[in-house]
């Protein structure tokens, strides 16, 4: 009974994270940007989360920071690519290139400094419940709201909600902006919670996997929070290979979870009718008011 | 109600100016609209109507002058505002969102609280008072063009409008559905509300409107009573000349098939494509064949199957002279002499941006030995061809070897047809040779497309445009659904049979007797 | 206040030069901010930075050998990007490359005849063609996001690695460190100083890239398929092929500079290595304005941001990790001043009430 706790603790933990980073860019998503800087985005706000909560004592602040570093970048992305109309693909890139060259100079200082955990009840942190509540509140507004309604009005298409007079850059932006704090989010949750210390590039790609937990669930909130948890389980699967001391080198199991992403893609990219009705048609394409 | 004369008017735009870079759209444009009245706006493409109304509308704002909304001086600073004044427009393009229900589309226009339900009884009733019925939870993407259209009308008539702009409306209905708009319109006219209509169908708007200004070059030349006026006196005045009278001087072809399609089927390649259903039709050499349809009806998937870019399942679905084609690509085909000109020029006929030499090499790489040897692309043949289709087809532009995209709509046009009639094509295929295109340049065309006929060649012309279809084509099908109705000689035809075979596949038999008799 | 776009009827190319340079300067002005802001003499700091290495002939040296896989890569890099198929996994068939290269001296240690140079190197174009045909294939076949699955790839190219290099192939007499034999007699490159070989190989590449780019159909198709893809189906070409010839290409060319890198620089396989050069070669293809020419000129621009950060570790004690942050900001500027090639921007004025959102 135990380890059956213990192990769904370990998939709560591993499934949260990715399930902030996923349902943010679902968001920015549905409002037709493609945001590809999660990764960025997200060591980031570990790593702010975590010097603020080193600083300040108090992990919970250390997750505002988290948070609003998050937040902050995607400020960035969103300048260049919503004001200066620039490559979303490329500037995505930069921004992840720039948030891992970043956190690796902010974060110099913390290597090895223990951290500040958020304080959790037999293991359960009150963020897992609360990686719920946000993918049901994303899930209301984004289908029950007027505001959701034009979030997805605009990801359909720009043109036409310009032309009914919706400010198409400004609802980009608090999309743009609501992914980066999600991300923020995840990573104060890696730094903070899962493991609280700072370690250079300690998100290992899972910003990335997030992005492709997006396509994944085809854009649909409450699927995010299923494919987190499937990703959640097999990578517990790989680390309880691993404890029984089966004979297959590590390196192997640590591969695990980036060879599943590729699969997860390929099945879910394969059904080319299923992702053509469901992918928002504006992603990606730069849109310039005309006055 | 005790008023001064300007209180007669409902909308007034005074000396109105609107400048894009160096662009004058707009220049010193003066329009009065009166309440109940049908006011026509007119111009040729690129003449400044969508211009203006997009400043009534809000959705611009003018570089000077000023607008009176009953006697009033206003600013319309967004939609919204001038949905508050009582403004509705209906555009030529859709502000429609596909993936959308037709509810959700009519709320993201409504101002107030978001009650779907509501909304929704509030739709199927006025729709349907008004002749004009939706289904509120149908998706966009299902609906045809015309259906969608009502969408945006209906949107309109639920805020009560007192003045309604329509943006070329009877672009894309079929004429049936034109008789039922007018139906709306004249209701509308009864009950008050001023619509302002924007066409460059005459012939409609002799018949329904009260008023008309007329705009050439971003000015107004003329304000007229269009039921005094005639046709070709309201055309000279868009224009500003006699419009060039296209020369038909061909005998009825005879020869043989150049083009034979037999039984064409095409599956659909996405959600929202339409199935092609056993396509039968021959063009012979020496005749020009026009395939009518309104848009959505399988003209783009029709094209892409015969051009190459999507291959068919049994190769003798489609022949060039007598050799089956079907599986071969695009460029085998313009090796044995087609050529192709598609709908839409900028991302698909032409790169925007490449320079005209550039996009010479794009569909001519295969099927002429001087443009490109041993892989190397010859930059001295191409701008050769280039500077030949220039000259041959009156292409003007600013620089001598300029990017797609800086040409204008008219001229993009005449090269890319240019382009392909330059190679003496014994078949060619267009897909709206003339859409978006001024006057001018859609003589200019269709005289090159007639006068290759005359040479021998088969050429087969898909268009929305009857007046287009009656000026040159030799037989025409319809379109409809994704199936082919039988070619008719175009003597045989008028818009009306055509409108039959437009209405729908099933009762494509039965129109095509209709049209027999 | 807002800033305000007017497209422009054609791209200047007067901003297409000097964008870049815009970029460059905007980063250095960034960069003595960030070091006036960690108490430094910013003009004594950027000049150890970025000119003190060009006046040392070590440093130079050093700028030629890290130029070379960067060139090598981003040149591929440019015309993948430019066909609009997006390779960021360059870096997992970079290490792959390295990885099969160093395949022979691992088990064929005594094989010393010049063929062996040349095997080795053909083995690490393969394989590194090889990862990049994963990512095509499944793009082509499944529409699955090549940026993903390429990306994916890397994480497992580079424990891929760590397993071999650590485990099977360790060094027996190595003393436990996870590194295999030096490489040695022909199956090391030759060298001047420190440059080897592949600087040759990159300056060929970038050449023979843009000749192919410019001039002949090939190119030509590549850059109708990236600029508006319905016109390249129009004109005939098969964005599936392109798709692999694209990945092919850039996977090659990363396959080779990690060939060279083992064989010319390190003369062996350890781990950890990250050397990073695949990411880096992303931003000097698009430094490079995505010509395989300009390619040459940002990755020696790029070689000296690695270099200036190993000097300004020496000398202001600041860590090399700055680097890498010099280089993103780099890239960002890159991104923002290309706008300037397509529209003329505007800071107006504007009227507040223009932006309210019906309803």
């Amino acid at each position: 009974m135990d380890m059956l706790l213990a192990v769904t603790l370990t998939i709560m933990t591993a499934a949260t994270p990715l399930i902030f980073a996923a349902i943010g860019e679902v968001v920015a998503e549905r409002s037709g940007v493609l945001n590809l800087g999660v990764e960025g985005m997200m060591v980031m706000g570990a790593v702010c989360g975590f010097g603020a909560a080193l600083f300040t004592g108090s992990p919970w602040l250390g997750l505002l920071v988290a948070i609003a570093a998050g937040a902050a970048m995607a400020l960035l992305f969103a300048i260049l690519t919503l004001s200066l109309v620039s490559n979303q693909v490329a500037t995505g890139l930069a921004l992840t290139l720039l948030g891992l060259g970043l956190s690796g100079q902010i974060g110099e200082s913390f290597v090895g400094q223990p951290g500040v955990k958020v304080p959790n009840y037999n293991g359960f942190d009150p963020l897992i419940p609360f990686a719920f509540i946000l993918i049901w509140a994303v899930a209301y507004v984004l289908f029950r709201t007027k505001a959701g309604l034009v979030i997805r009005a605009v990801g359909n298409s720009h043109t036409s909600a310009h032309a009914l007079g919706y400010n198409v850059i400004a609802v980009r932006y608090l999309c743009v902006l609501f992914g980066g704090a999600c991300a923020g989010l995840a990573g104060g949750y890696l730094s903070l919670v899962y493991t609280p210390q700072w370690v250079e590039n300690m998100t290992a790609g899972r910003g990335w996997i997030a992005l492709a937990l997006v396509v994944f669930a085809s854009w649909w909130p409450w699927r995010t929070a299923a494919g987190a948890y499937l990703f959640g389980a097999i990578s517990i699967l790989a680390f309880t290979v691993q404890t029984l001391a089966l004979g297959i080198p590590s390196q192997f199991l640590s591969m695990l979870p980036y060879l599943v992403t590729i699969v997860a893609l390929v099945v879910i990219s394969g059904n080319r009718m299923l992702t053509r009705a469901n992918t928002p048609d504006c992603l990606g394409q730069p849109f310039v008011p005309d006055r | 109600m005790t008023g001064k004369n300007q209180d007669e008017y409902l909308l007034e735009a005074l000396h109105v100016v609107k400048i894009f870079g160096t662009l004058r759209a707009n220049d010193d444009v003066t329009l009065k609209v009166k309440p109940g009245e049908i006011h026509a706006f007119l111009g040729e493409n690129g003449a400044g109507k969508s211009t203006l109304v997009k400043m009534i509308y809000g959705a611009l704002q003018p570089t000077s002058g000023e607008f009176r909304w009953q006697g009033r001086t206003v600013t319309i600073a967004n939609p919204a505002a001038a949905r508050k004044l009582g403004v509705g427009m209906v555009f030529q393009h859709f502000s429609l969102f596909d993936a959308l229900t037709v509810a959700e589309n009519i709320a993201l226009a409504m101002p107030g609280d978001f009650d779907l339900a509501a909304l929704s009884e509030k739709i199927a009733r006025v729709s349907k008072d008004y002749g004009l019925p939706l289904e509120p939870t149908a998706i966009v993407a299902d609906l045809s063009v015309g259906e969608r259209q009502r969408i945006e009308i209906v949107r309109c008539l639920l805020q009560e409008p007192r003045l309604l702009i329509m943006d070329e409306p009877t672009a894309v209905l079929t004429p049936q559905e034109a008789d039922q708009l007018f139906i709306v319109l004249a209701r509308l006219a009864k009950e008050g509300c001023a619509v302002i209509y924007i066409s460059h169908r005459l012939e409609e708007v002799k018949r329904i409107c009260h008023n008309a200004t007329i705009l050439r070059h971003g000015k107004v030349v003329a304000h007229v009573d269009p039921t005094k006026e005639t046709a070709a006196s309201l055309a000279k005045l868009m224009v500003g000349g006699d419009i060039h009278v296209v020369h038909s001087a061909r005998q009825p072809a005879g020869g043989a098939a150049r083009l034979k399609l037999s039984g064409l089927n095409l599956r659909p390649d996405g959600p929202f494509s339409v199935e092609l259903k056993s396509i039968s039709l021959d063009v012979r050499a020496g005749e020009v064949v026009a395939i009518a349809g309104v848009a959505g009806n399988g003209q783009s998937e029709l094209f892409d199957a015969i051009s190459g870019e999507r291959s068919l399942d049994s190769d003798g679905m489609l022949a060039i002279d007598g050799e089956p084609v079907g599986a071969n690509g695009v460029n085998a085909r313009r090796r044995m002499g087609a050529a192709f000109v598609p709908e839409e020029r900028l991302g698909h006929g032409a790169v925007p941006a490449f320079k005209l030499s550039e996009n010479v090499v794009l569909t001519r790489h295969a099927a002429d030995r001087a443009l490109v040897r041993s892989g190397l692309v010859q930059k001295s043949g191409a701008s050769g061809v280039s500077n030949r289709v220039i000259k041959d087809f009156d292409v003007r532009k600013g620089k001598p070897d300029p990017e797609a995209r800086a040409l204008s709509g008219g001229n993009l046009q005449k090269f890319v047809v240019g382009r392909e009639l330059d190679r003496k094509p014994g078949i060619l295929v267009v897909n709206q040779p003339t859409w978006g295109v001024d006057a001018g340049a859609s003589a200019t065309i269709r005289q090159a497309l007639i006068d290759l006929a005359e040479q021998g060649s088969a050429v087969l012309v898909i268009s929305q445009d009857l007046d287009e279809i009656f000026e040159i084509a030799d037989r025409i099908a319809v379109i409809s659904r994704g199936q082919l109705s039988e070619a008719y000689p175009a003597k045989d035809m008028t818009a009306e049979k055509i409108g039959l075979l437009m209405a729908g596949a099933h009762e494509i038999k039965e129109a095509s007797h209709a049209a027999r008799a | 206040m807002q800033l305000v776009l007017e497209k422009r009827g054609e791209q200047s190319v007067r901003m297409a030069i000097l964008s870049p340079l815009i970029a460059i300067a905007l980063t250095v002005i960034v960069g003595g901010i960030i070091f006036a802001l960690r108490g430094l003499n910013p003009f004594e700091a950027l000049y150890v930075y970025f000119i003190e290495p060009l006046t040392q002939d070590w440093a130079r040296q050093q700028l030629m050998v890290k130029a070379t896989p960067l060139i090598l890569i981003g040149a591929g890099l440019a015309v993948c990007y430019t066909a609009n198929v997006w390779n960021i996994g360059a870096e997992g068939q970079f290490i792959l490359g390295a990885l099969f290269a160093g395949l022979i001296p691992v088990y064929f240690p005594g094989w010393q005849t010049p063929e062996v140079m040349i095997a080795m190197v053909v083995l690490g174009i393969a394989a590194g063609m090889a990862w990049g045909a994963i990512p095509a294939f499944l793009r082509v076949r499944f529409s699955a996001n090549e940026i993903l699955t390429s990306l994916m790839l890397v994480y497992v190219a580079q424990y891929l690695f760590d397993y071999l290099v650590r485990g099977p192939w360790r060094d027996p007499k190595g003393f436990n460190f996870p590194k295999t034999v030096n490489f040695d007699g022909w199956q090391v490159l030759p060298k001047w100083g420190d440059v080897h070989l592949g600087a040759l190989f990159a300056v060929i590449a970038a050449a023979l890239l843009a000749v192919m780019m410019w001039r002949m159909l090939k190119g030509f198709e590549l850059r109708v398929l990236g600029s508006a893809p319905r016109a390249g189906r129009f004109a005939g070409f098969s964005s599936e092929r392109a798709v692999m010839f694209c990945f092919l290409l850039s996977g090659g060319l990363a396959g080779l500079a990690g060939a060279c890198d083992v064989m010319g620089v390190s003369g062996q396989l350890q781990t950890p290595y990250s050397p990073n050069y695949g990411f880096v070669a992303i931003i000097v293809a698009f430094l490079g304005r995505l010509n395989p020419l300009g390619a040459i000129i940002a990755g020696l621009l790029l070689a000296l941001s690695f270099i200036g950060g190993e000097s300004a570790q020496v000398t202001l004690g600041i860590s090399d990790k700055i680097a890498k942050v010099f280089q993103g900001i780099l890239l960002f500027f890159i991104l923002g001043c290309d706008t300037l090639i397509l529209y003329r921007v505007r800071l107006l004025a504007g009227r507040p009430s223009q932006f309210q959102s019906a309803g």
